[in-house]
């Protein structure tokens, strides 16, 4: 078939074998993308579970007014570090650990692009958060000025202790490690793929993961360069953001939210693509509108560019800029609606079965088209004014990450883990597993929306005694949430190791294999897979394109 | 791998690579773009550059119109001074010059560098507040325990629009000692 098999056999170098080496080192220095994959799903897990536990802190300290358990330094450095891992830590890798498994398995490829610098992308994002942790450590306490680290506040002595430097440099760790993970994704989509995949065939994950990429490659370095400014104001005397010196603490929100939009949405897109992937399978029908979906993809990208500014209608901008930047928000809301409504047309009138990853799908569906809700009532700048850093925020964007991002993480478990491993997971309890979070994120999360309209500020550990009931309901809603992730480690340990028993096919899920080239492989999936490229490829999810 | 194969991904990679750093000098660019931007007015703010001395411009006194000028005093982070205006407010005409004074006194025993940083409340009325003398058009040096009185003269321009009748004017002091210093 191609030279590139031939060739791969004669000058077979680290990968000619036919399985993993043996013992630890094989997970520091394998290249395989499978293995990488693997450790970084697994740390992207034990990262939502760290976390995990800055949120039980941050909850616990809310259940009643006054201090109770934490200093309110040590509260906002919670609330900082919450973000930070969880969103460096947590969700990013988690969705490159699934990109390393799925991509190269969905498009036909033998592995990435480039596999050296796959296996030092995740060391370095290891190294990046080890010091990002390390701060808690250090005289002064991890940075808490909010994740957004925002001058003046994060320069003064009074708040940074000794952390700032770790934690700008952390931010540089994590930046070069997820650029490198991007341009390898990249790489891997333009040249790796089945000589008979058109990029219009490929499945929407791979799509959706490829504008992703381009997203990490623009406003990461930009991010870099707005931490590297800090540091430079705080120990060079430079006056980027010192308004003594001339500088604008403002240019830092413009800077940052540059980043920050299109970040939001490098969590977003590729849990788009998963949904795309995983309801088609349960509903037993084509992906509806296949090609919208892949427009809306980067409709949504190339919006996120252009509309940072709503994050700060309160700074002080021109009515102008004001209008601007809302009309700019508010037209995100039809790519996205496009997605929602061809997920609804798919499922409509499907023969659906209701596994867990489809529940999770489900639930990702209508939640985060709230959270969806929620960002238009914000897109609107006079009303924002009353909403912008209110309890009311943080409602809003926890319904895009947790019942959105986190959910479809969670499906995407359930989904993968029978092809990854060969086992099946104990159903039973990935139901319940289900309807505790759906059923517990909706008490941890609505009432904050009540909270942030009467006025509630975030990033407090004290609040008048008027908020104190939703609290505690949301504290309540917080710690079953926090109690019921649990059940999905104890899922993922128990089905790495033979689950209940039950063989699945190499398809798993029924006609799976008409949908996506990784369900024509065997299950477990050999340590080494398309060292010939596939001459078929399945065409069920891209039939309303055709 | 084929050889052809690893030259494309190199190359691509590498191109990558290079739009990652422009990216990186973008983000630097940023600084100047706003820079621009608040000079077409299309950003709001004040900015020690921006505050500059206006020579005196006889106006009309618009007798029909009182604006209430607020003055704040703040010192930034833990700057060891005292700083206060004489009056809390002042009721002006448009057109009318008028001269507060406002008191700093270094606390400590050693000479300060240090600088006031004007804001004004609501922004856009910057621009018709005009001073003919401030302290704020430069760095202050303190000898060590001096206090000094140092007047403000301004007027406002009778074209401000209708629709202001308060203008608060906050002035934050820096320690700029260490910083100039370096410099």
């Amino acid at each position: 078939m191609s030279a590139v098999i031939d060739e791969h056999d004669h000058h077979a170098d680290d990968h000619h074998d036919h399985g993993p080496a043996k013992g630890l080192l094989r997970w520091i220095v394998t290249t395989n993308h499978k293995d990488i994959g693997t450790l970084y799903l697994l740390f992207a897990l034990a990262m939502f579970f760290v976390g995990g536990t800055m949120a039980m802190v941050i909850r616990a300290e809310l259940f009643e007014p006054g201090l109770q358990f934490v200093d309110p330094a040590f509260f906002n450095s919670m609330t900082t570090m919450h973000a930070l891992v969880m969103v460096f830590g947590a969700v990013m890798p988690a969705f490159v650990g699934l990109a390393n498994w799925q991509i190269p398995l969905m498009i036909g490829a033998a592995d990435m692009a480039l596999p050296r610098m796959n296996n030092m992308s995740f060391w370095m994002l290891v190294a990046g958060v080890l010091l990002l942790a390390s701060t808690l450590f250090m005289e002064g306490g991890a940075p808490n000025s909010g994740w957004t680290l925002y001058p003046p506040i994060v320069l003064q002595p009074i708040t940074v202790g000794k952390a700032l430097p770790f934690a700008v440099f952390s931010v540089h760790l994590l930046g070069i490690s997820s650029i490198m993970g991007a341009i390898n994704i990249i790489a891997t989509i333009f040249n790796m793929r089945a000589p008979s995949m058109k990029m219009m065939d490929m499945p929407l994950f791979v799509w959706t993961w490829l504008i992703t990429a381009f997203l990490l490659i623009a406003v990461m370095p930009v991010f870099a360069g707005a931490v590297t400014m800090l540091l430079t104001d705080k120990f060079f005397h430079t006056s980027f953001f010192n308004a003594a010196g001339g500088g604008d603490p403002v240019l830092y929100e413009h800077i940052f939210w540059f980043f920050g939009h299109p970040e939001v949405y490098i969590m977003i897109l590729p849990t788009f693509g998963v949904a795309s992937t995983i309801i088609p399978i349960f509903a037993r029908k084509p992906l509806f509108g296949y090609a919208s979906m892949v427009w809306a993809t980067a409709s949504i990208a190339f919006l996120s560019f252009i509309v940072w500014a709503h994050h700060m209608f309160t700074v002080g901008m021109p009515i102008a800029g004001e209008l601007y930047f809302m009309y700019a928000t508010m037209l995100i809301a039809v790519p996205t609606g496009v997605k929602v409504f061809n997920w609804t047309a798919t499922m409509w009138k499907g023969a659906m079965t209701f596994e867990t990853p489809m529940l999770f799908s489900i639930a990702f569906v209508v939640l985060f088209t709230m959270g969806g809700f929620t960002g238009l009532m914000m897109s609107i700048a006079p009303s924002d004014f009353q909403y912008h850093d209110t309890y009311f925020i943080v409602a809003h964007f926890h319904y895009t990450l947790v019942p959105a991002s986190i959910f479809i993480l969670m499906a995407a478990g359930y989904f993968w883990l029978p092809k990854w491993t060969g086992h099946m997971y104990n159903e039973k309890i990935g139901q319940l597993h289900f309807w505790l979070s759906a059923i517990s994120v909706n008490i941890l999360f609505f009432p904050q929306h009540f909270l942030g309209l009467a006025g509630m500020p975030r990033r407090i550990p004290d609040y008048a005694v008027q908020f104190a009931d939703w609290n505690m309901i949301s504290s309540i809603g917080g710690f079953i949430f926090g109690a019921s992730q649990l059940l999905f480690l104890y899922i993922v340990i128990d089905t790495i190791r033979g689950g209940t028993g039950e063989k699945v096919t190499g398809e798993v899920w029924e006609n799976a294999a008409q949908h996506s080239l990784e369900w024509t492989l065997p299950s477990p999936v050999p340590y080494h897979t398309w060292t010939t490229p596939p001459t078929m490829v399945p065409t069920e999810h891209v039939l309303d394109a055709h | 791998m084929s050889d052809n194969l690893g030259k494309k991904n190199s190359r691509l990679a590498l191109t990558l690579l290079l739009v990652a750093v422009a990216m990186f000098g973008f983000g630097y660019a940023l600084v100047p773009i706003y820079d621009v931007l608040c000079e077409w007015k299309w950003i709001e703010r004040d900015r020690p550059d921006d505050i500059k001395k206006v020579p005196e411009t006889a106006y009309k006194v618009d007798k029909n119109r009182e604006i209430n000028v607020e003055f704040m005093t703040t010192l930034n982070e833990s700057t060891p001074m005292e700083f206060r205006a004489e009056k809390k407010q002042l009721k002006v005409h448009p057109g009318e010059y008028h001269t507060v004074n406002f008191y700093a006194e270094n606390k400590t025993g050693k000479v300060m560098l240090a600088r006031a940083i004007a804001s004004f409340s609501p922004a856009v009325t910057s621009s018709y507040f005009e001073k003919t003398q401030c302290f704020c058009f430069s760095e202050q040096t303190f000898k060590a325990k001096e206090a000094k009185i140092m007047p403000m003269r301004f007027v406002i321009n009778p074209e401000l629009p209708e629709q202001y009748k308060t203008i608060t004017l906050s002035y934050t002091f820096f320690d700029n000692t260490e910083r100039s210093e370096k410099n």
